[in-house]
């Protein structure tokens, strides 16, 4: 199947991904981010926050895992993600979920543009827009 | 006012923008290699953390997504006070601009990078736009650009926006009591929402000395004259006493969250989305709803909240709310 077969309007599957402070720790050490909201409630919640919460390396991670998945089926192993541009809002809290959808805006040349909402119950934690190609 | 208050007020926007043009005119920084080069452990660290199984990144491809762990400082602070974004983050943070935001992160993939391959980052203060009133507080858009280069070699790019702002300091005033002068308009990245434009309460005689209070700086709740009992929404009766003998006392502005919803569709006028709507139970007993202005973001049943005053124009002062912290009142 090559990107062409794509059309614009097609939607990709939903992922629900329960977050947890595991989830938000491991994903912020990974990312070698040691800012303290990242890992430290205490410290998260003296400076204003309910709790820690997810770094944007790792929001970049995901939305790309998410869109990676889809792509791998429908365009094949080798497809490239070439941009990915983050529009960031709600903080994604330990305990919340984020729930990934996504549709194709454009197929053009078999240039995918991707639109990606991450959501989390106090609203869009993400919106992206991602260039993918099938190689 | 302490010293600090007093100096951080003299850093007006004039000061502010030179010492941005200071660091603008530092222009690219100097190519910084990461700690270590691009390697398979740390790729699979991020791999099970992420839960990312693509094949092609336990076989010495690098993920995208990775572009820039490559080149975080760490642990050591010292190591990014140069950076561009430290340096307009330090002018920002003197002048009281304490807060920062991440609103954007534009990433760019210029080829693929392996295992073996050592990445640089250099680094620009690409521009800094404000002030402008946001949902949160005012403040500025702070841009830089990265570039993470092999050898000379550009393999990808970001363009970073954070807002960098004042918290509070939004449409409603930052402390209870105070009417606040914002001129009715509040902005976000989304663009400019009329306030003005929003459905007016209705306003006759039973609640008159309600919209007065809002205008003075005061929260009135009606009080039956006859057996002292406090009532919201106003009417011309006791529900109690069934006494017409009505009067008002002045709350103390302080209450806690009952319950509350976020309004995102449809777009109503004069409003910006998503809204936080709260229903609030005050000190005093009753309850009265409004918008939840600051804090928003962490909001829950039980938060504690304060009054602000948002003067919509001569005519109509709301009543709204901002989070406070537990124990501050």
């Amino acid at each position: 199947m090559s990107a062409t077969t794509v059309e614009a309007g097609t939607s990709l599957p939903t992922w629900e991904l329960p977050i947890t402070p595991t989830l938000v720790v491991s994903t912020a050490i990974a990312t070698r981010d040691f800012q303290d909201v990242h890992h430290d409630r205490d410290l998260a919640q003296g400076h204003g926050s309910k709790d820690i919460f997810l770094n944007i390396l790792t929001t970049t991670g995901l939305v790309q895992r998410y869109v990676g998945e889809w792509a791998r089926e429908t365009l094949g192993p080798d497809f490239r993600i070439h941009s990915c541009a983050l529009r960031l809002g709600a903080p994604a809290y330990p305990y919340d979920t984020l729930s990934f959808s996504g549709t194709v805006t454009d197929a053009t040349d078999g240039v995918l543009s991707v639109d990606v909402l991450g959501a989390v119950s106090l609203g869009n934690h993400v919106n992206a827009t991602l260039k993918v190609t099938a190689s | 006012m302490s010293a600090a208050e007093q100096e951080a007020e003299t850093r007006d926007h004039d000061w502010i923008m030179a010492r941005v043009e200071e660091v603008k005119a530092l222009g690219e920084s100097e190519p910084k290699p990461g700690r270590d080069p691009i390697n398979q452990p740390m790729i699979n660290n991020w791999l099970e953390a992420i839960g990312e199984t693509d094949p092609r990144y336990t076989a010495g491809e690098a993920p995208p997504a990775m572009a820039q762990v490559w080149t975080m400082d760490g642990l050591d602070p010292t190591k990014r006070a140069n950076a561009p974004l430290h340096r307009t983050m330090k002018i920002f943070d003197d002048a009281g601009f304490t807060s920062v935001l991440g609103t954007n992160c534009d990433q760019t993939y210029l080829r693929p990078v392996r295992v073996g391959e050592e990445v640089t980052l250099s680094a620009r203060l690409e521009s800094v736009v404000g002030p402008k009133r946001t949902g949160v507080g005012e403040g500025y858009f702070v841009t830089t650009e990265n570039t993470w280069r092999v050898g000379d070699e550009v393999v990808a790019t970001m363009l970073f926006r954070v807002l960098k702002y004042k918290p509070g300091v939004s449409a409603g005033s930052t402390t209870g009591g105070k009417v606040s002068t914002t001129g009715g308009k509040v902005s976000t990245t989304g663009g400019e929402v009329d306030r003005t434009q929003l459905v007016r309460p209705q306003m006759n005689r039973d609640t008159q000395f309600f919209w007065e209070g809002t205008a003075a700086g005061e929260l009135r709740i009606q009080k039956c004259n006859a057996c002292g009992e406090l009532r919201h929404p106003p009417g011309p009766m006791c529900p109690t006493c069934h006494a017409a003998d009505r009067g008002y006392v002045v709350a103390s502005g302080r209450g806690r969250v009952f319950s509350f919803l976020v309004h995102h569709a449809p777009q109503l006028p004069g409003k910006e989305l998503p809204a936080t709507l709260a229903l609030v139970e005050l000190e005093e007993g009753v309850r009265m709803v409004g918008e939840v202005l600051a804090g928003r973001e962490r909001i829950e049943i039980g938060t504690p909240v304060q009054v602000v005053f948002e003067k919509i124009d001569d005519d109509l002062t709301l009543a709204q709310w901002e989070l406070v912290e537990e124990g501050s009142r």
